[in-house]
């Protein structure tokens, strides 16, 4: 009896506080976004759909440019963070871990402070731009803060290490023996990786894709410190909207929207990529 | 005696109004069923003030709630009402951003809880009229604000946010204007429209807050603001559109705009008064601020005591000890915003006699700065900000967000 409960008992703890702090949030959440009223005369349950369209049709360009500013924060993390798990995965040898802890030092400070310190770094008149400007290798009126790409750098530079740890693992897990083997039936280097290890190091990739895409899509922090006037991610106006205009219901409506797109990207991604892969993630 | 019932909901703690916070946070499907019910408040009648104040008294402590650099590092005024009263002063800078103090406020003050501050400072905006009209705010004893009667100056006791200080008086007040940095800009700068100017393109920075970038637009088409109608603010977001389209704006700042303008990112900006004064000081900066030919508007940072207060009594005492003369000039000195007492120059020009060398100087420049003791000809060109009800409250932040989230 005791053995068959036990199972039960280990799930509780985490059970409980996913359903307190996920689940019961978002019932609320979900019933705001389709309420009617202010704070002030109150909230009515009013099944009001209207906040989904309206959400939509107000805010699409930044919803838009959000899943863009994702998909390239993304693209950028995977070139960037590829050769560096592969290096340190084949060529690390017995200081792995300092390299793994390397990439992770960025963590020790917080993320907000080292967005800013970029804006310092790369300010107009700052230690960078200025003295190119000085040579005429720039001209004057060229500034990298407050436009598309400062936004998308500083995304793909907070969530680098998400990439790099994920596909470390799948490509750590790779039998040395098995690009031996390639070699041996006569494969070059460069066709063992593309059979051999890249296949096998996908399931990393997705993973990766994971904790990047979803985030980024989300985040309003890099927008905020680098972007300009046209660089409003969905996350700052999904912020504003609770904070600023204490408008819940057009902010709840947002915040589902933008999950399900980001569901359904995902489900689409995995299907793409082979549900086999999916799970094996999942269960490792 | 008749009690109104909304009024003194709003002042006792009640059970029912805790368990409906309990259901709010714990049974998501119960709250799906009935909404979320607002506590809009009846206007205070006279008896409310008595029956409010009948019966408290003094506890010998007060919690004070400020933004920061709102005081001196030693806390000077503290200190002096401390030693004039007995009365004991915890003081945190918690407040930051008003909509975020509304949001960790609201629900304390909804569940009749202590917010575990008796005073606070809070703008006059869309925060404190919800404070005001979900009846958060305790109506304020005029028979013990001897200092404020005879002190303050007339303009604050008839601003349109509170007529009559019902729930406040100020603490310090500033002006938006413009600030710029002369070196680069290479000209003086006094109009609103030279934020305008495509000379400037790329290097003009905005406020991001709806009603400051909504004032500066409406007085780009020579609208006064506090006047303006909703076909005002249609026009006045078409020119700032066409200042964004332009490519004029580099951002919409919050209070990161005195950070570009020092960095050289933004020529001249959308500004507050303080800042820039401080800002030269600390950084030895030469920026420049301005009251434009068109305008600026003064904005009012009023102290209040949130209905729960556990001392109301000793908040009074000190909201009224800001008002003698010597206290608002220790405050002036170190803040250097508008102050409410104009008496406060007189202390100030007595300090600075006392002072000697570099101290001396700041002091005196402090008594004649037209930022801390704006003159008539300054007051003229000031104006106010426009009280929206929640209902027009919505149509304008779409109006000018529209706007600001490009």
């Amino acid at each position: 009896m005791r053995r068959r409960l036990a199972p039960y008992a280990l799930i509780l703890p985490g059970g409980l506080w996913l359903a307190i702090f996920f689940v019961v949030p978002m019932v609320v959440m979900l019933s705001f976004s389709l309420m009617q009223g202010d704070v002030v005369n109150g909230f009515r349950l009013t099944w009001h759909w209207q906040n989904y369209s309206d959400g939509l049709s107000t805010y699409a360009d930044q919803l838009i440019r959000s899943l863009v500013y994702g998909l390239l924060a993304t693209a950028a993390c995977i070139v960037l963070a590829y050769p560096v798990a592969y290096w340190i995965a084949f060529r690390g040898g017995a200081r792995k871990t300092t390299y793994l802890f390397l990439i992770l030092l960025p963590f020790f400070v917080s993320f907000v402070l080292r967005t800013f310190s970029w804006k310092f770094l790369l300010a107009d008149d700052g230690i960078v731009l200025s003295p190119l400007k000085d040579v005429g290798l720039l001209p004057q009126d060229f500034h990298v803060i407050a436009t598309g790409f400062a936004v998308v750098a500083g995304l793909t530079y907070n969530y680098l290490p998400f990439m790099v740890l994920p596909i470390y693992v799948a490509l750590e897990r790779v039998d040395p023996k098995m690009i031996e083997a390639a070699q041996d039936l006569y494969a070059s280097p460069a066709q063992a990786f593309a059979r051999v290890v890249f296949p096998l190091s996908l399931p990393g990739v997705f993973a990766g894709v994971l904790m990047t895409f979803v985030p980024v899509s989300a985040d309003y922090v890099n927008s905020t410190v680098l972007g300009g006037t046209n660089n409003t991610m969905i996350g700052n106006i999904i912020q504003n909207l609770y904070l600023v205009n204490t408008d819940y219901p057009q902010a709840a409506a947002l915040s589902f929207t933008l999950m399900a797109i980001l569901l359904i990207g995902i489900f689409l991604y995995a299907k793409a990529l082979g549900t086999e892969d999916v799970l094996e993630v999942a269960t490792r | 005696m008749t009690t109104d019932p909304a009024f003194l909901r709003g002042m006792t703690s009640n059970r029912r109004d805790a368990l409906r916070l309990l259901g709010l946070t714990g049974a998501g499907l119960g709250l799906a069923a009935c909404g979320v019910k607002g506590q809009k408040a009846a206007p205070p009648k006279q008896n409310d003030v008595q029956k409010y104040w009948a019966g408290k008294t003094k506890h010998g402590h007060v919690n004070f709630a400020n933004w920061p650099l709102y005081m001196d590092k030693a806390r000077t005024p503290l200190k002096a009402f401390t030693k004039a009263t007995g009365i004991t002063v915890t003081y945190r800078e918690v407040i930051s951003e008003m909509p975020q103090w509304f949001g960790k406020i609201a629900p304390q003050l909804q569940a009749g809880q202590s917010i575990g501050y008796d005073l606070m400072v809070v703008t006059n905006g869309v925060e404190f009229t919800k404070l005001k009209e979900l009846g958060y705010l305790v109506p304020l004893d005029h028979s013990r604000l001897p200092n404020f009667a005879k002190y303050a100056a007339e303009i604050y006791r008839k601003e349109s946010f509170d007529p009559g200080n019902v729930f406040s008086i100020p603490y310090q007040t500033g002006l938006t204007g413009i600030a710029y940095d002369p070196a680069k800009t290479g000209r003086e700068i006094t109009s609103i429209q030279d934020l305008w100017d495509p000379a400037f393109k790329g290097k003009v920075g905005m406020m991001s807050d709806p009603q400051e970038i909504g004032n500066f637009g409406m007085f780009a088409i020579g609208v006064d603001p506090e006047k303006s109608t909703p076909a005002d603010w249609k026009r006045a977001a078409a020119r700032l559109q066409e200042q964004k389209s332009k490519g004029i704006v580099r951002k919409y700042y919050e209070q990161d705009y005195i950070d570009a303008l020092t960095r050289g990112d933004v020529w001249l900006t959308m500004a507050w008064s303080g800042d820039i004064f401080q800002q030269n000081l600390s950084e030895k900066s030469n920026l420049k601020f301005v009251i434009p030919k068109e305008g600026a508007t003064l904005w009012t940072d009023s102290l209040m005591i949130p209905k729960t207060a556990e001392n109301p009594v000793d908040a009074l005492m000190l909201m009224d000890f800001f008002y003698l003369p010597d206290t608002a000039a220790k405050l002036a000195e170190s803040v250097n915003y508008v102050t409410p007492v104009p008496a406060a120059k007189q202390a100030i020009e007595a300090d600075a006699a006392k002072a000697t060398g570099a101290d001396q100087k700041s002091l005196q420049q402090i008594a004649e700065s037209p930022l801390v003791f704006p003159s008539d000809a300054d007051y003229a060109k000031l104006r106010h900000y426009r009280t929206l009800t929640t209902a027009e409250e919505k149509e304008y932040n779409t109006t000018f967000q529209h706007i600001t989230a490009g």
